[in-house]
């Protein structure tokens, strides 16, 4: 099929000199440069481009911009494929290749279409009234069913191939929209020195003035005043012209966001969507107005568009949307569509228009062209033939039973008015007001949005502010870009540009045509396009008394497709008001949500994805770790190894062999994660009293000490062992997880409640290396070391500083593993030196290293708590059995008020015992619950096989556990199973701690 | 998102760039109070639709903590001030009744 529909001339936007072949479900078509999807598909005589969601009824293209709701394609493959592009918006290129959505197996022949037989099955409401009874109906029947037949286009199936990004910028002016309106504020803005950034989300300036170009401008035809107005802004350095970019938000404190579609075009484009984060001095607004269908019976076919789409396709794109035409009009305007279809030399059979006495230029322009025009009648009813518009019988409104007359035609252009674009304006809470003699919503400028400084931050020009005709367009954004400037101390006049547009008389909006008969119920009569939300639902709605405008839209679904009701908000809230008796301002609209038109999941991550969506933190030992087989587990944002993998062994066998070795021999692991906050000054010792439940300031300088951390609760939040390394001076450390929060809960205290302590922090943590040497052998592998440290005189929990094997190190004699263990922070740069020399050792002594995980279960043979796995937030010192580290003596310290609280001192809680399975071998699962008479009496929270006891162990929160040692408890393992297991001391080795201090 | 002046170090960011740190002024209680104290302490929170004396701290900037007062109705800032304060400074107060007086703010 070849272009049947391209008029032979006209279409100022398309390039025929270069023809352009596309795919569209498979079939190849071709078009020109300068088409949309949707033009070059009208122009090839396609007017059938999809189902619709709920009742697959065949839809055609309605509009020809952002508000489309029914031309939504499937667009791309594999690594390209977006579902529910609007046609209206993909400007056509090479290899573009799109398929219809929510069809099978073919637009022409869709199975769904049973659907609509049934459709009086499907009220407003159906899915609340049907899925509440019975339950399993749900997931059995109706949504397999509902899956299948329901939806809109194929979610992706392959990654995205594309790159996309955000960018920031900063202005003092953004003008949303490059009409007429956008190009006035623009010019002002700019000339007064303003920085400005005018987004325009079509390819084109000049908004409608390109297609109703019959008003002159300073005396010049509206064409040359444009082309003059764009060089002129072209040429300042300090006005920035986005075209393709949609201003999608403006959110609080003048903040923007611009959804650039840059590289949609086939081309290979570095960036396909670039999202734009802009700080505003203000926003004009120049967002213009959307034209409003009609509802009459079967206003959903093929073939019916709104009357401003058509003269669009006409006078842009060359192409005739109908070789007959009827226009079904509310408005002078309506007449522009006639006038410019009987120009290209199509036929207008009729303008059938809603007034009793149609007057003015238009009117008489249509006239004097001999067009017929049958005032007070609308279409009481639109027929299909092969899923297209053929013929509408005529209404009037004053006799809607009568019989009409029956006009063939292919095409209807409708239009009841225009709706202004406020949706910006209601983003961050400024209100629309109902104006009942121009029929429209229109911005409250009462009640504007509010920035930083209670400023209105968005101000609207043009169509969006209301304005119809060209010359009310140009004095009311000349009048709003003076008002801006003036706010924004950059002078306060604007050149009021002399315009005379053709006069236009008010409109008499139709919200629902009259049908005769059964018809006449509105159940035809179609709202919103894309939900398939006729009249009679709305109606229905309100009847079962969803009143308000929040709740109709909920139960009928309208304006809740991806359109977002552009098209159908106001027609059915004038429905509602009409079936409640209500004027449209008690109605009152439904709020607006940014985004504007939808934007692409791409753009919102922009590059933060794969590697970039989250940065891995890496010890200096990481590359070591990563080339000797370190299996990585992730910790807080770091990753650590796991286990080393020798050959192929399982996981089992390297962890119990690395547990072993620390028993046996000796190993060493890489501690760097663990949390270092530095804390130092007069008030350090009083301060660091206040933090941690057991007293600090007692420590002697070189000396550790185990230290808990409660927060406010009285539940605690961190561990690790503070040393004090001089008199002012503490190194307290904390859990790898919990440096940063830590350090920033410290800083908090500091700094809100505690300001007049002379304290200060710092968060060293990645300054060093932490190495661990534990084990039997871990002294003589020290001592063979060169080191002016004496390892056989350095007590238990003390530090000393030096050096070892050359590098400057900080010694700590502390255990975690409960064997003889030290542990070495070096400088990061020394870390990677430091740790082949002592592994190298380690390996001459018949030890190694060792990981995480083996470092877990030998705490765990120990019954150390690790916070996270031994606690939720919801366990205290007490209940995990150290009472011995919270300090009767201080006054006091965070969290010790909580501790007094009836329910923390309860002696049933929840507290830390061992668990001994009857069945040695068998482990319980981690998070397993005790059992007593059919309830929950605690859980697991820590479980493993005990190489070194040769059996299973677990630790784990009983209610009133510590009283209840030697008593058998039933642990849920599985649905309906269980295990036996004694209830012990959660010190299963080495009780008296021999080990760790010799 | 909103746009803060950290009253510390004087850069003006974006609302990602701070956290959040709740209501301002809470009198801590400890040792020795009240139940109903010590859990109005922890617990009670004005959480108004109007003025708000809250919070911040300069999470990935200077670090530091710090105090603003904002509509919560409209996001009308009053002004930001330091951490080490108990009361807010009058001539933030100013700009609040100037601002109830007007109708902005309840």
């Amino acid at each position: 099929m070849s272009q049947s529909h391209r008029l032979e001339t006209g279409g100022v936007l398309v390039d025929r000199t270069r023809q352009i072949k596309f795919l569209f479900d498979g079939k190849s078509y071709s078009g020109h440069p300068g088409d949309t999807l949707a033009s070059a598909l009208l122009a090839n005589g396609v007017k059938l481009v999809n189902r619709s969601y709920k009742y697959h009824r065949p839809r055609g293209v309605v509009s020809s911009g952002p508000e489309e709701p029914n031309a939504l394609v499937n667009l791309g493959n594999a690594g390209t494929h977006e579902p529910n592009i609007r046609m209206t918006q993909i400007e056509l290129h090479d290899g573009l290749d799109a398929t219809s959505q929510n069809r099978f197996p073919s637009l022409e022949a869709d199975v769904g279409v049973l659907n609509a037989a049934a459709s009086r099955f499907y009220p407003a409401g159906f899915y609340y009234k049907t899925f509440i009874h019975p339950r399993h109906a749900w997931k059995y029947f109706w949504e397999p069913v509902i899956r299948r037949i329901a939806g809109l286009g194929k979610a992706p199936t392959h990654a995205d191939s594309a790159q996309y990004e955000h960018t920031y910028a900063f202005c003092d002016v953004l003008i949303a929209g490059g009409g007429v309106a956008g190009l006035i504020a623009a010019k002002a803005a700019g000339e007064a020195g303003a920085r400005v950034i005018l987004a325009e989300q079509t390819e084109r300036l000049g908004g409608r003035l390109l297609v109703d170009d019959d008003a002159e401008i300073d005396g010049k035809s509206a064409r040359v005043w444009l082309e003059e107005t764009i060089a002129a802004l072209e040429a300042m350095d300090n006005v920035t012209i986005r075209l393709r970019t949609c201003c999608s938000a403006a959110y609080d404190h003048n903040y923007c966001l611009l959804y650039e579609r840059s590289g949609d075009r086939g081309e290979a484009a570095q960036v396909r969507h670039r999202l734009w984060r802009v700080r505003t001095g203000r926003v004009i607004a120049a967002t213009g107005m959307i034209e409003r269908p009609i509802a009459f019976n079967y206003n959903d076919l093929p073939g019916v568009m709104l009357a401003s789409a058509v003269r669009d396709y006409v006078k842009l794109w060359g192409v005739s949307p109908g070789e007959k035409t009827v226009v079904y009009t509310t408005n002078d305007d309506g007449y522009r569509t006639a006038l410019a279809l009987a120009e290209a030399g199509c036929t207008v059979r009729a303008i059938l228009d809603s007034r009793r006495e149609p007057d003015g230029p238009l009117v008489g322009a249509a006239r004097a062209l001999g067009l017929e025009i049958r005032p007070n009648t609308g279409i009481g009813k639109a027929k299909a033939k092969r899923n297209k518009l053929a013929s509408i019988e005529t209404v009037d409104f004053d006799n809607p039973e009568a019989p009409g007359t029956t006009i063939e035609c292919d095409c209807v252009a409708m239009s009841n008015g225009w709706s202004p674009v406020v949706h910006l304006y209601s983003h961050s809470g400024g209100k629309a007001m109902w104006d009942e003699e121009a029929v429209m919503y229109r911005p409250d400028p009462a009640n504007p949005p509010r920035g930083r400084d209670a400023e209105a931050m968005v101000h609207v020009a043009g169509g969006a502010h209301g304005a119809l005709t060209t010359d009310a367009v140009v004095a009311q954004a000349a009048a709003v870009a003076a008002e801006v400037l003036a706010e924004l101390g950059m002078g306060g006049t604007a050149a009021v540009p002399d315009v005379s547009a053709t006069a236009e008389t008010p409109t008499h909006p139709v919200w629902v045509t009259p049908s005769a008969g059964k018809a006449a119920l509105g159940g035809k009569h179609f709202l919103d396009f894309q939900n398939d939300v006729t009249v009679a639902d709305v109606a229905l709605a309100a009847r079962e008394g969803y009143e308000s405008v929040e709740h109709a839209k909920r139960y009928t679904t309208l304006g809740m497709a991806t359109d977002q009701g552009k098209l159908s908000n106001i027609n059915g809230h004038a429905i509602l008001g009409k079936t409640l008796g209500k004027t449209m301002a008690e109605v009152g609209t439904t709020t607006f949500r940014p985004p504007y038109t939808p934007i692409s999941f791409g753009s919102i991550a922009g590059r933060e994805t794969g590697n970039l969506f989250k940065p891995v933190r890496e010890t200096a030992l990481h590359g070591w770790h990563a080339a000797r087989g370190g299996d990585w587990e992730p910790v807080g944002d770091w990753r650590r190894p796991y286990r080393y993998q020798q050959g192929s062994e399982d996981r089992d066998t390297s962890i119990h062999r690395e547990c072993l070795r620390v028993r046996n021999t000796v190993g060493v692991l890489d501690a760097s994660t663990l949390g270092k906050i530095i804390v130092k000054g007069p008030d350090a010792a009083k301060f660091l009293d206040m933090m941690y439940t057991n007293m600090m300031s007692t420590l002697k300088p070189g000396k550790c000490r185990y230290g808990l951390m409660n927060n406010e609760n009285g539940f605690l939040m961190d561990d690790g062992v503070v040393v004090r390394l001089d008199e002012e001076t503490f190194l307290c450390h904390t859990t790898s997880g919990g440096a940063d929060n830590i350090h920033g809960w410290f800083e908090e205290w500091l700094q809100t409640e505690w300001f007049d302590l002379k304290v200060y922090t710092a968060n060293v943590t990645e300054q060093f290396t932490q190495i661990a040497v534990a084990g039997p052998k871990a002294r003589d592998l020290l001592n063979s070391l060169d080191s002016d440290i004496d390892f056989n005189a350095l007590p238990f929990m003390s530090m000393a500083e030096g050096t070892l094997a050359g590098c400057p190190v900080r010694a700590f004699r502390i255990s975690f593993t409960g064997e003889l263990s030290f542990e070495f922070a070096t400088p990061v740069s020394f870390g990677l030196a430091l740790w082949e020399v002592l592994h190298a050792k380690a390996e001459e002594l018949g030890g190694g290293t060792y990981g995480t995980e083996a470092q877990h279960i030998l705490r765990a043979e120990k019954g150390f708590v690790v916070i996270g796995d031994e606690t939720d937030g919801t366990v205290t010192a007490h209940d995990v059995g150290m009472g011995w580290a919270v300090s009767k003596k201080k006054e006091d310290f965070i969290g010790k008020r909580a501790m007094e609280r009836s329910d923390l001192t309860r002696p049933d809680r929840k507290q830390l015992v061992g668990l001994m399975t009857e069945d040695p071998t068998e482990v319980l699962p981690d998070g397993a619950h005790g059992v007593e008479g059919g309830k929950a009496i605690g859980h697991v929270t820590s479980t493993y096989f005990s190489p070194t006891l040769k059996r299973s162990i677990a630790m784990a929160l009983i209610n009133g556990g510590q009283g209840r040692f030697g008593e058998v408890i039933e642990v849920s393992t599985a649905k309906n199973k269980t295990a036996r297991a004694v209830i012990c001391d959660p010190v299963f080795y080495d009780k008296k701690g021999e080990r760790q201090d010799v | 998102m909103l746009l803060i002046d950290c009253p510390c170090c004087g850069v003006s960011g974006e609302e990602t760039e701070f956290a959040p740190g709740g209501e301002a002024h809470i009198v801590r209680f400890g040792p020795g109070s009240s139940d109903a104290e010590f859990s109005s302490y922890l617990f009670d929170r004005k959480n108004p639709r109007g003025v708000h004396f809250e919070r911040w701290r300069h999470a990935f900037g200077c670090g530091k903590w710090f105090h603003m007062a904002r509509s919560t109705q409209t996001l009308e800032v009053f002004g930001v001030y330091k951490a080490d304060v108990t009361t807010p400074p009058q001539d933030i107060l100013d700009r609040v009744e100037a601002a109830k007086a007007e109708g902005r703010v309840k």
